[in-house]
């Protein structure tokens, strides 16, 4: 594997980044007093590196032709996407307080109508297959964009993921990259159906694959950098994370798809978070 | 084209959606070819060898299908992907709603098969296609009649930007209208006058109304026929004035009744407050024989014989 050398500086900018990104999770879940923290939390790392490390992308022009993409296929992280785009400055802080109430435009699960939203997600094994069709006309386009798109290890479950595995490697989508998120929870608790062993059946598919601690910024923009070969293959990074990741007392918790946490409870939380990035 | 489907007597024109597209295709650089292992069973074969580099076969799986034209619409190509009716409905049901219409993506979904064209049986025969359809909001629901209005059809769901759902007549297609049919998305034609029975009819069935009105006016009978190719958004004015304008009202469809134009038939008519005698032809509420299809046909009452009988009952 191709060693990539990272600035140790910008991964201390990028887990900063991280951690805000914690910061706006908690006070999006906040609000309703529940919600997709766990799953929010352990995907924080992997998007504070693509947003504001390995993605070209445009905060002022969201719908910039030719820009990279990420795509989230499991709609219910949304928690973590808006925090994402609340860091890079798309969303008001102030808004991140409307996090699932009516009408607001940061639902629980991700909206076309909501910003800097690639894909309605929500209906699970949806997401690899549009990805697909974006990276398809990217190529046609001659753009040298590329698609990352997110799935869970739940979600591999659905059918029409492996459908979507046969065809990127069959029509060779090197500017596709799948950033699968195996924190081993689902709906109804602990990965129901084993899915093991998740890379080996990947690269079984033809995927150019890799599996990291998705926790760890050095590891994930590392093995990003190295989705940028482009050998006809598509990439797949596994990414293991902790659900809860950064407060020690959700990471300890029951393994749980849906977090709800006691009014009382939320300042401790913060604190924790806090606490947690002094160490 | 498969043996077992029957041309009328009138002329008839080979592939008429595949020819339409491929010109399509030729002046507009951001049409693209998709379908899932039925490339020559749904007509599109004359696109793939005129536009080999924007034609894609996604294997037999027609979620994916359905999630790759979806995801070429965001990058602002137009794909038109062919299966059969019952893999676009009943397999490929949630991606239609979710990543094509939820999401208002300029996806055309093309259906071979419809209804009653096939004695395959239950699994291809997609009886109940443009009902499941209709009910998903923000999707186009077109049903043609013949070869001039398939490809009429196709060049304006390529016009209009947003996701539909259109039938395939395939291989060799009657031509029932001029070349110049008219079509607009979303409007009913009155290809008859008449004051006694008025047919309302869809797809493939308007070519019977039209034999079976001009028959019986040869016995004396006024028979009218309004064609209603777009089942969605449904054309409620015109179905309303066309009713009130005879005495008695003939449905015939290609799909279940139930659920079908006649219950969008009398669902008008009643919210109109117009009461018209209505009698239905199509398909019934149970999944149907395997067999040759013009037997199959006359058995379900979707020939020009059944739906004379049928007009001349509701003229007594």
């Amino acid at each position: 594997m191709q060693s990539v050398e990272v600035d140790q500086a910008v991964l201390d900018g990028l887990r900063a980044r991280a951690l805000n990104m914690r910061r706006h999770m908690v006070r999006m879940a906040r609000g309703p007093g529940q919600g997709y923290l766990g799953q929010g939390l352990a995907i924080a790392d992997a998007l504070a590196a693509l947003y504001f490390h390995e993605m070209r992308w445009s905060p002022a022009d969201l719908q910039r032709e030719g820009r990279d993409r990420f795509i989230l296929s499991t709609g219910h992280y949304s928690i973590a996407l808006w925090a994402v785009l609340a860091e890079a400055g798309v969303i008001p802080l102030t808004e991140l307080n409307t996090y699932g109430a009516s009408d607001s435009r940061l639902a629980m699960s991700t909206l076309d109508t909501s910003p800097g939203v690639e894909m309605i997600g929500g209906s699970l094994g949806q997401g690899l297959g549009q990805a697909i069709g974006m990276a398809m006309g990217e190529r046609m386009r001659g753009t040298n964009a590329r698609m990352f798109c997110e799935l869970s290890d739940g979600e591999l479950q659905e059918g029409a993921t492996w459908e979507a595995a046969m065809a990127a490697s069959h029509f060779g989508l090197d500017n596709l990259v799948a950033l699968i998120d195996c924190n081993g929870i689902q709906a109804d608790g602990p990965i129901v159906l084993d899915m093991e062993p998740i890379r080996e059946k990947w690269s079984a598919f033809g995927w150019q694959t890799e599996e990291i601690d998705g926790n760890d910024m050095g590891s994930v923009v590392a093995a990003l950098a190295r989705c940028r070969s482009r050998r006809q293959k598509p990439h797949a990074i596994i990414l293991r994370t902790k659900p809860g990741c950064g407060i020690r007392s959700l990471e300890v918790r029951e393994k749980s798809h849906f977090i709800r946490v006691d009014s009382t409870e939320w300042d401790l939380l913060a604190a924790e978070l806090n606490q947690e990035a002094a160490q | 084209m498969g043996l077992d489907e029957q041309g009328g007597p009138r002329p008839t024109m080979d592939a008429p959606f595949g020819v339409a597209l491929t010109e399509l295709g030729t002046s507009r650089p951001n049409i693209i070819g998709l379908t899932a292992d039925l490339g020559k069973y749904t007509d599109i074969h004359p696109f793939r060898d005129a536009h080999p580099n924007r034609f894609f076969n996604v294997g037999m799986a027609e979620q994916n299908l359905v999630a790759i034209a979806a995801g070429l619409a965001r990058t602002g190509f137009v794909p038109f992907a062919t299966t059969y009716g019952v893999f676009a409905t009943r397999r490929a049901y949630d991606f239609v709603a979710i990543a094509c219409a939820h999401a208002r993506a300029n996806v055309k979904i093309i259906a071979g098969l419809p209804g009653l064209t096939t004695g395959y049986g239950g699994t291809h025969q997609a009886t109940e296609d443009t009902g499941l359809m209709c009910m998903v909001p923000d999707l186009v629901v077109i049903d043609p009649c013949d070869a001039t209005e398939t490809m009429a059809a196709t060049r304006a769901i390529a016009d209009y930007q947003g996701p539909v759902y259109m039938r395939l007549l395939r291989g060799k297609v009657p031509i029932v209208f001029e070349s110049t049919c008219n079509f607009e998305i979303g409007k009913a034609r009155l290809l008859l006058s008449g004051t006694d029975v008025g047919i309302v009819s869809t797809g493939l069935m308007t070519e019977r109304a039209l034999d079976a009105a001009m028959q019986l006016r040869k016995k004396g009978l006024s028979v009218g026929v309004l064609h209603v190719p777009t089942l969605k958004p449904l054309d409620t004015t015109a179905i309303t004035e066309f009713a009130s304008s005879v005495r008695s009202v003939v449905s015939a469809e290609n799909h279940v009744v139930r659920g079908g134009l006649a219950t969008m038939i009398a669902e008008t008519l009643f919210r109109a407050r117009l009461q018209v005698p209505l009698k239905s032809v199509g398909l019934p509420d149970r999944f149907l024989e395997c067999g040759v299809v013009a037997v199959l046909q006359e058995r379900y009452g979707l020939s020009t014989d059944r739906l004379m009988a049928e007009v001349e009952s509701a003229a007594r």
